[in-house]
């Protein structure tokens, strides 16, 4: 891809890669969970401006950059106080295919665009604070609500309900939007379907060429069960090789598993990846009430092996963390010593 | 330099890794339209179920990355891949393996590379048109994440010396890796393999040069890699696969040592380098290196000597098993199927067992049991089977008389595996498939009542009461056997049958069997893929423990099916009856002079001689009969089938000699030609004796791309009133007259596997006898082709003007026309062929249908009909549509009432 770009913003990135060199890097947790805690009524969702939409807005979080940004901006606040040195954008479902489910397509643009701007100025906040210590907006990329390498058919394993093509055409759409409200890094998260990935990486290369100019993109898959592979069938290592291409600053797992069971997944990726390594686990795996119940001692713990191990380069949460969780983590992670990076990646970097 | 390893990294859904230690790496090549003719014709009949267990035999098979091509003209190649890429991709150990997407169109390729979960590779790009599209399918390459194969062809043409070879291979690497930063080790060369002993001098260093060029690419660019065509480079001989196999061998120990690490090789000849004999050896690669200028004479002079060549390493010991026990006597004689010493053997068992029965029970059923195994795991093959069977078989008829002694002494008897009844349904005479599956199920113990061919439902299962059998299993060939295997399952429910019916046959499905008849007999019906399943069902349907969860698991598994069938959607749409024919093949008739032949009426051909047809023979479908698929003559070298294609290709020939010698078969044909005039939209309009004769045609009715037209053969003949008088021919012809004398004596030896060789021998000598009369038709008979000269490929390949469609067949699926074509041909007096009251023809070794000359006419599919279409051709043929919608019923898109 297009390596031969220049940076969109090189005096941040050399921030982001020097501090790379140096420590682990905290990224944020859960912003579902968080949001929960409001027990927000239809009426928030909707605020003033969606008070008369022919669709229900209750669970479309995405939308609350839109009608409670004090909510969401709290939330980026917390997790920064917390230690975290990467906040992620309210931009899970922010694409045309996911905000069809709610009949607001048409906002897919302003969704990424002011969700980075708060996450941004969220962070200017804790920059202006702390002028020692740089933090940093990750534009996310969710996975849609749909999948271009399964069939939703079970009878008909030919059929499929979205393409290659309109994933990256709501891909692209996401993309230029979270660049021009202020994201520092990209990241392709939870991915269940490397296909639906791979659209996004094309649609981020494309926007980039488009520019001119990049961004440092991190790709983090999703391990869906014990089986040990993604829901779309890969294993980690194949997993790995499918996105390499995007030639991307961190792959990584989140969500679906605890840091006990991700552990080995994240370890195959840290023995082969050319590039830096990060984990973001669920608090545990759910419970009866499908609530996660690891505590911030325990779960640090864990990921307190996995730097102690050289595994990873980011660390941070995904379903069930609260700002307690991230402190408890950046805390376990403190003063030990970033996964190197394989030397030939190193000379790969400088060009 | 020493430059740190950089390896190749491709997925599927799993890994493959290809570095300095890694062996060559196999690419499966079956799933390639352009390569594999049976691929081809499942993905043009939309048989795409079938097309995926093509792919899961590959990577079964050992293939390390899938190659996929769907480059054919008539086919929406995007479309193609992309569907059969989203099939495989939900075969978890299909999809596993990387894929290669296989084009030479960029459009098919995106389309390819936009159903790739995995990185898999391209094949190819090249300078071809310039360094601008190189460069902007590289860099497209980059964006999809995916290797590249890149052929040494340029602006200039193919690259042939060594120099061209690394200035293009050169040249592409750095714009590659210098302006666009592709991976080296994501480059794989492919160079161009070309044929050595063409007899040309120019081509002496064919191979020489590749491997120059692959040793100094490796050093030049050691990330990358070369891969090529293997198989090219022994193309001049063709049909002499034991020298083939030996070029190839020597090519890949000397290519592989240059750098060569990848490759579409068809050979298993990694390991075969070492065992060649040292002569054959040294003369292989006096040609493959060009050491002297005299190789080529050289190997030829002893190439026809080693056309058997691979036999004669083994015969220093052929005999050695003899000097072991006698027990593994006869486990060697079963699983190599050697007949010459089985009755001794068995003598020698009989005199040290107390009961005859425990000679079978002991080490004859042992020897079958190793059978068995070696069959279940793909070890060995059909045709083996079936030898084994004829040992067995003999084994047994010399042991009969002693335990029919034994039995009156003590009132004992053998208790077999189970009981089946079989048949050929009424109307079909078709057998070879169902002779196969009873002599595997035999030779498993079980009973087998074999009722023969044409057998109606009644006898059947009179038949099956009479007997106490376990099951039922009817085959049938022609599709309206179709219609009457539902009657034999209609039939069975009637009267309260309980036992199992098992269907099998060439033109019966999962589908057609969960839809069709399945409903009617829903106590246990199963549909059996083929003779190599046989086994497996056979017995859980008789095992107590098993058949409740095998019946419950085929049920669900149909149930599915119908399910499935009924949101089956929008795969193929179809087009209204007067949309297809509004967009029918409009030809200009206005320049056109159709040709009038030179014998006009009836000519009739009393005895071909057989040695005529011998060059015509389409071996191809013989080998398919017994389950080994792959394109003749490359199936004899190929690495799985191979040594058993060519035993029983040796053991064919044999028997054709004798064929031929002794003038066991007679082949007549009759020959007819008629002014003709396409009448309305679809019917032809023809004279015969002065009587006017309707011939009624079906239209494609499936959705096209912009200018393709739905065909129908009534477009290829001129309409009335455009001035131009237009013609159209018949044939009959048969090659199995006097079969049935031979197939008596067989079946009286116990010798099943040479009645069905000489059965599977009729069909291709009928076949090329089709073939034979359609080229003299071109040449003399209609004679609009006169200096016609097609070598046997072309033939098979149908490169020449004109078709000879046969009624029943795709492109015109209605049987019932051949009542009108024998009568215009008088074909059972003067071919001596009949018709069954299914409209099959009896000898079965037997081929029908009509000459269109015009040089648009083409083959095609027909396909599924809408109810607008099935009513209409109804009333041309004056029939209820029920009655259309029985003997349309393979085509009908719709569930009749």
């Amino acid at each position: 891809m297009s390596t031969a770009l220049p940076w969109s913003n090189p005096a941040r990135v050399a921030t982001l890669l020097d501090a790379l060199a140096r420590r682990i890097l905290v990224i944020d947790g859960a912003m579902g969970t968080m949001v929960q805690a409001h027990r927000l009524e239809e009426s928030d969702f909707r605020g003033a401006r969606f008070a008369g939409h022919d669709h229900d807005l209750k669970g479309n979080n995405d939308l609350l950059t839109l009608t409670r940004p004090d909510v969401i901006g709290d939330i980026h606040r917390a997790y920064l106080d917390a230690g975290a040195d990467l906040v992620e954008t309210n931009t899970f479902n922010s694409t045309s295919i996911s905000q069809a489910d709610y009949h607001l397509q048409p906002l897919v643009r302003e969704l990424n665009f002011e969700a980075a701007r708060l996450a941004r100025a969220a962070c200017a906040e804790a920059e202006a604070a702390d002028p020692a210590r740089p933090r940093f907006v990750i534009g996310v990329l969710g996975p849609t609500s749909r999948t271009a390498s399964i069939s939703p058919n079970v009878n008909d394993p030919g059929f499929r309900n979205t393409s290659f093509d309109e994933l990256r055409l709501a891909y692209r759409e996401a993309v230029a939007a979270l660049i021009e409200g202020g994201a520092d890094i990209l990241m392709v998260e939870t991915i269940f379907d490397t296909l639906n990935a791979k659209a996004a990486l094309f649609a981020i290369d494309e926007v980039f060429q488009a520019r001119g100019a990049r961004l440092p993109v991190m790709i983090s898959g999703t391990i869906t069960d014990r089986s040990g592979r993604t829901l779309s069938g890969q294993t980690a290592e194949a997993f790995y090789i499918s996105v390499a291409h995007a030639r991307p600053l961190a792959v990584g797992f989140n969500c679906a598993l605890g840091a006990t069971e991700l552990r080995e997944h994240v370890e195959v990726l840290s023995r082969i990846a050319g590039c830096h390594v990060s984990a973001h686990p669920n608090a545990g795996l759910p419970n009866a009430f499908a609530e996660y119940d690891e505590t911030p001692g325990h779960m640090a713990g864990l990921i307190g092996e996995f730097a102690r191990s050289g595994l990873v380069n980011f660390v941070g949460g995904c379903c069930g963390t609260t700002p307690a969780h991230i402190a408890a983590i950046a805390e376990a992670v403190a003063g030990v010593a970033p996964r190197a990076l394989p030397l030939a990646a190193v000379e790969g970097r400088a060009a | 330099m020493n430059t740190p390893p950089r390896p190749t990294r491709l997925s599927g859904l799993e890994p493959l890794v290809i570095g300095p230690d890694t062996l060559f790496v196999n690419i499966g090549e079956r799933t390639n339209v352009t390569g594999s003719a049976q691929f081809k014709k499942l993905i043009k009949e939309d048989r795409y179920e079938e097309a995926v267990e093509v792919a899961r035999q590959q990577v079964e098979n050992g293939a390390q990355i899938l190659d996929v091509n769907m480059d054919e003209g008539l086919l929406d190649a995007e479309a193609a891949m992309e569907r059969f890429l989203r099939l495989i991709a939900s075969e978890p150990d299909i999809a596993r393996i990387p894929v290669m997407v296989d084009s030479s169109r960029w459009s098919v390729i995106e389309a390819g590379l936009k159903c790739l979960q995995g990185k898999g590779v391209v094949n190819s790009i090249s300078l071809k048109e310039g360094e601008a599209e190189f460069l902007e399918h590289a860099r497209r390459i980059l964006q999809y994440g995916a290797a590249t194969v890149v052929m040494a062809f340029d602006e200039q043409g193919q690259a042939d010396t060594v120099e061209r070879r690394l200035e293009i291979c050169e040249r592409s690497y750095r714009l590659l890796t210098e302006k666009i930063g592709f991976p080296p080790e994501d480059i794989i060369f492919d160079s161009n393999i070309f044929p050595v002993a063409t007899g040309i001098e120019e081509h002496a260093d064919n191979a020489v040069n590749f491997i120059a060029a692959a040793k100094e690419l490796k050093r030049r660019f050691p990330h990358s890699h070369i891969s090529g065509g293997v198989s090219n480079v022994s193309f001049s001989f063709r049909g002499n696969n034991h020298v083939r196999e030996a070029i190839h061998s020597v090519f890949l120990y000397h290519a592989i040592q240059a750098g060569m690490d990848m490759g579409i090789v068809n050979a298993g000849a990694l390991a075969i380098y070492d065992e060649l004999e040292p002569e054959l050896r040294e003369r292989v690669e006096d040609v493959v290196l060009n050491r002297r200028p005299d190789a080529t004479e050289r190997l030829m002079e002893i190439a026809e000597r080693h056309r058997k060549g691979a036999r004669n390493k083994d015969n220093g010991d052929a005999l050695a098993w003899r000097e072991l026990p006698v027990a593994r006597r006869l486990e060697h004689a079963l699983v190599h199927g050697i007949d010459q010493f089985v009755v001794e053997d068995t003598e020698e068992v009989r005199k040290l067992s107390t009961r005859t029965l425990d000679v079978i029970e002991g080490p004859l059923m042992d020897g079958m049991n190793v059978v068995g195994d070696l069959f279940g795991a793909g070890k060995m093959f059909l045709p083996q089977v079936v030898k084994s069977a004829r040992v067995m078989k003999k084994a047994v008829a010399y042991l009969l008389p002693f335990m029919e002694e034994e039995k009156k002494r003590s009132g004992e008897a053998s208790k077999p595996n189970g009981k089946i009844v079989m048949a050929t349904v009424k109307g079909d005479v078709h057998d070879i498939g169902k002779n196969i599956v009873g002599v595997v199920l035999a030779c498993n113990n079980f009973e087998v009542v074999d009722l023969g061919v044409m057998v109606p439902a009644q006898k059947i299962l009179d038949t099956a009461i009479a007997e106490g059998a376990d099951m039922i299993g009817v085959s049938g060939l022609i599709t309206p056997s179709l219609e009457e295997m539902a009657h034999v399952a209609k039939e069975m429910a009637r009267r309260d049958f309980r036992i199992p019916l098992l269907i099998g046959g060439a033109t019966t499905s999962r589908a057609h069997t969960a839809l069709k008849i399945e409903p009617h007999y829903e106590k246990a019906c199963v549909w059996v893929k083929d003779a190599s399943r046989a086994v497996g069902v056979a017995q859980s349907l008789v095992s107590k423990d098993l058949i409740d969860g095998f019946l419950a698991k085929v049920r669900a598994e149909y149930a599915d099916v119908r399910e499935r069938h009924k949101h089956r959607g929008t795969m193929k749409r179809l087009v209204s009856l007067e949309a297809a024919r509004a967009n029918g093949s409009k030809l200009d008739w206005s320049g056109y002079t159709p040709p009038v032949p030179r014998h006009p009426g009836i000519t009739v051909f009393d005895d071909i001689p057989l040695t005529e047809l011998l060059p015509v023979i389409d071996w191809t479908p013989f080998f398919q009969a017994w389950e080994l698929h792959g394109r003749y003559p490359d199936n004899l070298t190929d690495p799985v089938v191979g040594a058993q294609a060519t035993e029983l290709f040796n053991d064919a020939q044999a028997i054709l000699k004798q064929v031929i010698e002794e003038k066991w078969l007679q082949a007549r044909a009759v020959i007819g030609f008629w002014s003709a005039a396409r009448v309305g939209a679809d019917d032809l309009e023809i004279i015969a004796d002065g009587e006017t004769v309707r011939l009624h045609h079906l239209r494609q009715q499936a959705e096209k791309p912009v200018e393709r037209p739905n065909l129908c053969l009534a477009d290829f003949i001129a309409p009335e009133g455009v001035g131009a008088q237009d013609w159209i021919g018949g044939f009959a012809v048969t090659a199995g007259l006097g079969i049935e004398q031979h197939l008596e004596r067989f079946h009286h030896d116990n010798d099943d596997y040479s009645a069905i060789i000489l059965k599977a021998l009729a069909d291709r000598l009928a076949e090329a006898t089709a073939e034979y009369m359609h080229l003299r038709v071109r040449r003399e008979f209609w004679g609009y082709a006169p200096d016609e000269a097609l070598d046997n490929e072309a033939l098979i390949a149908e490169n020449y003007r004109g078709i000879r469609p046969a009624p029943g067949y795709p492109a015109c699926p209605d049987h019932t026309e051949k009542q009108t074509l024998f009568r215009l041909l008088d074909a059972t007096r003067n071919a001596g062929i009949e018709l069954t009251e299914g409209f099959s023809m009896y000898p079965a070794a037997a081929v029908s249908g009509w000459y269109f000359s015009h040089p648009a006419s083409q083959y095609f599919v027909v396909g599924k009909l809408t109810l607008d279409q099935v009513e209409d051709y109804a009333r041309r043929k004056g029939w209820t549509r029920q009655e259309a919608e029985r003997w349309l019923s393979a085509n009908l898109d719709y569930d009749p009432d």
